[in-house]
């Protein structure tokens, strides 16, 4: 059994709880790497309080917008503090476009602003895989093999742990202070986060393979890793052209 | 810095596309090896009080001593709720419960509004349904039987079922907004 606070209408679960956590974590690490990097970290902290503003006010919206018959029956529940009228799509929208248009107003460069904010996606990851350990989603396919844990009736690949340790490993690579993160960003701004999405995308596209809930297309293909590979291909595509791009620019200043 | 070459020689146009080409190429392989053969992920084919599982079945009376049993109801959209009489957002969820059950009823959608008896007292239950009109079946958890094997941990919790018999979501607390409701039931129709 897992712990419930029930605060009003809200129950905070363990899941939520660990959420939670991770956020704070991962919202401390870019600003201190923010301030390592000479970027002011109110402006970072800022600028991810607006973007989880913008992504709640647009996942609502997007759901408001895709049933409109249920909330004309109930207009008031377009104020409801239920998770579950949330559109992912409407939130990625609204979180973009309020985090563009701060950072555009506060003078924010954007592959500098994304290469800072790196590290603490890649915690947050880590705290991802925490969190559906504890709530028991994203879950494996049932093994015998000895590290396998109970769940939903069977013995099944711990692919939480799988995710969050890829996540760390992630984590670890690209840290604040580390050779490669230093290189990168020498290299070019957006390199960085660039890598970050590949070895998120490959580490997804990987460990797919051991969920035991994975939606199917084709048959038997399963969707989240052909996602997953379209993100990698995106990924190689923007690191080679950002690189190519500071090479022609530095060769083109030292000719 | 002795070493930078090396990354630099990475990514030269001709060896950065030939590169990705490679990770892309072995990506799709594993793609293709990993594809899931027939039951290695869930069709709903264990009960388990979980999203896209068999929903756990059992069997309650209600007041009048009635049993329902839930896999009687397969073919059928249902909302499985399960609550007590002095839990406020079970109370606050409630006339929106009763009013899209009045809606959808005609349609094939039921509610099973499973009483927490063991915390609750069964007279007091019957008074809140009485007091707030509820025409939906109220089922009394006398053993905590239900509770124990949907592993309720808060109250209230509402688990939508399908037609097939496999719950499409599960919502821990409350009060659920209507047209959560009603998004829900539409939903639960539309695989019928």
């Amino acid at each position: 059994m897992l712990p419930i606070l029930q605060i009003g209408p809200l129950a905070l679960q363990a899941p939520g709880l660990i959420f939670l956590a991770g956020l704070w974590l991962a919202l401390s690490l870019s600003e201190r790497n923010a301030a390592h990097r000479g970027i002011n970290p109110n402006l970072i902290y800022s600028l991810v309080l607006a973007g989880l503003a913008g992504g709640l006010i647009g996942a609502r919206l997007g759901y408001v917008l895709r049933y409109p018959a249920a909330f004309a029956a109930s207009p008031l529940s377009i104020f409801s503090p239920n998770p579950g009228l949330l559109d992912l799509w409407g939130g990625l929208v609204g979180a973009a476009l309020v985090s563009l248009v701060y950072g555009q107003r506060k003078g924010l460069a954007l592959w500098p602003t994304l290469d800072t904010l790196t590290p603490g996606l890649a915690l947050m990851g880590v705290a991802l895989g925490l969190t559906q350990l504890a709530s028991g989603s994203a879950f494996g396919s049932p093994t015998e093999l000895p590290w396998g844990i109970e769940l939903w009736g069977a013995r099944r690949h711990p692919t939480q742990i799988y995710a969050s340790l890829a996540a760390a490993l992630i984590l670890v690579l690209l840290r604040p202070q580390g050779r490669p993160a230093q290189r990168l960003q020498d290299l070019a701004p957006g390199l960085l986060f660039w890598a970050f999405i590949a070895f998120s995308a490959a580490a997804r596209l990987l460990l797919e393979a051991w969920r035991g809930d994975s939606m199917l297309i084709f048959g038997s293909l399963r969707q989240p890793q052909t996602v997953a590979w379209l993100v990698l291909a995106l990924s190689l595509w923007a690191f080679g052209r950002i690189y190519q791009h500071s090479r022609g620019t530095i060769l083109t200043t030292e000719g | 810095m002795d070493n930078r070459p090396d990354l630099h020689t990475l990514l030269n146009p001709r060896a950065w596309t030939m590169f990705s080409l490679a990770v892309l190429l072995l990506g799709a392989a594993w793609i293709w090896l990993s594809a899931a053969p027939s039951g290695a992920t869930t069709n709903g084919g264990i009960p388990a009080p979980r999203a896209g599982f068999l929903a756990p079945d059992f069997s309650l009376a209600d007041a009048e001593g009635n049993s329902i049993t839930l896999s009687d109801l397969r073919g059928q959209g249902v909302l499985v709720n399960v609550w007590a009489s002095w839990c406020t957002p079970c109370q606050a969820e409630m006339p929106a419960m009763q009013r899209v059950y009045e809606e959808y009823k005609d349609q094939g959608f039921t509610i099973l509004a499973v009483n927490a008896t063991n915390q609750d007292s069964q007279s007091a239950a019957q008074q809140f349904a009485a007091e707030k009109g509820l025409t939906f079946p109220i089922l009394y958890d006398v053993d905590d039987s239900v509770s124990r094997s949907y592993n309720v941990t808060a109250l209230p919790t509402s688990f939508f079922i399908a037609p097939d018999g496999t719950i499409r979501e599960v919502i821990i607390g409350g009060p659920m907004a209507e047209a959560l409701l009603r998004v829900r039931v539409e939903q639960l129709f539309e695989e019928r």
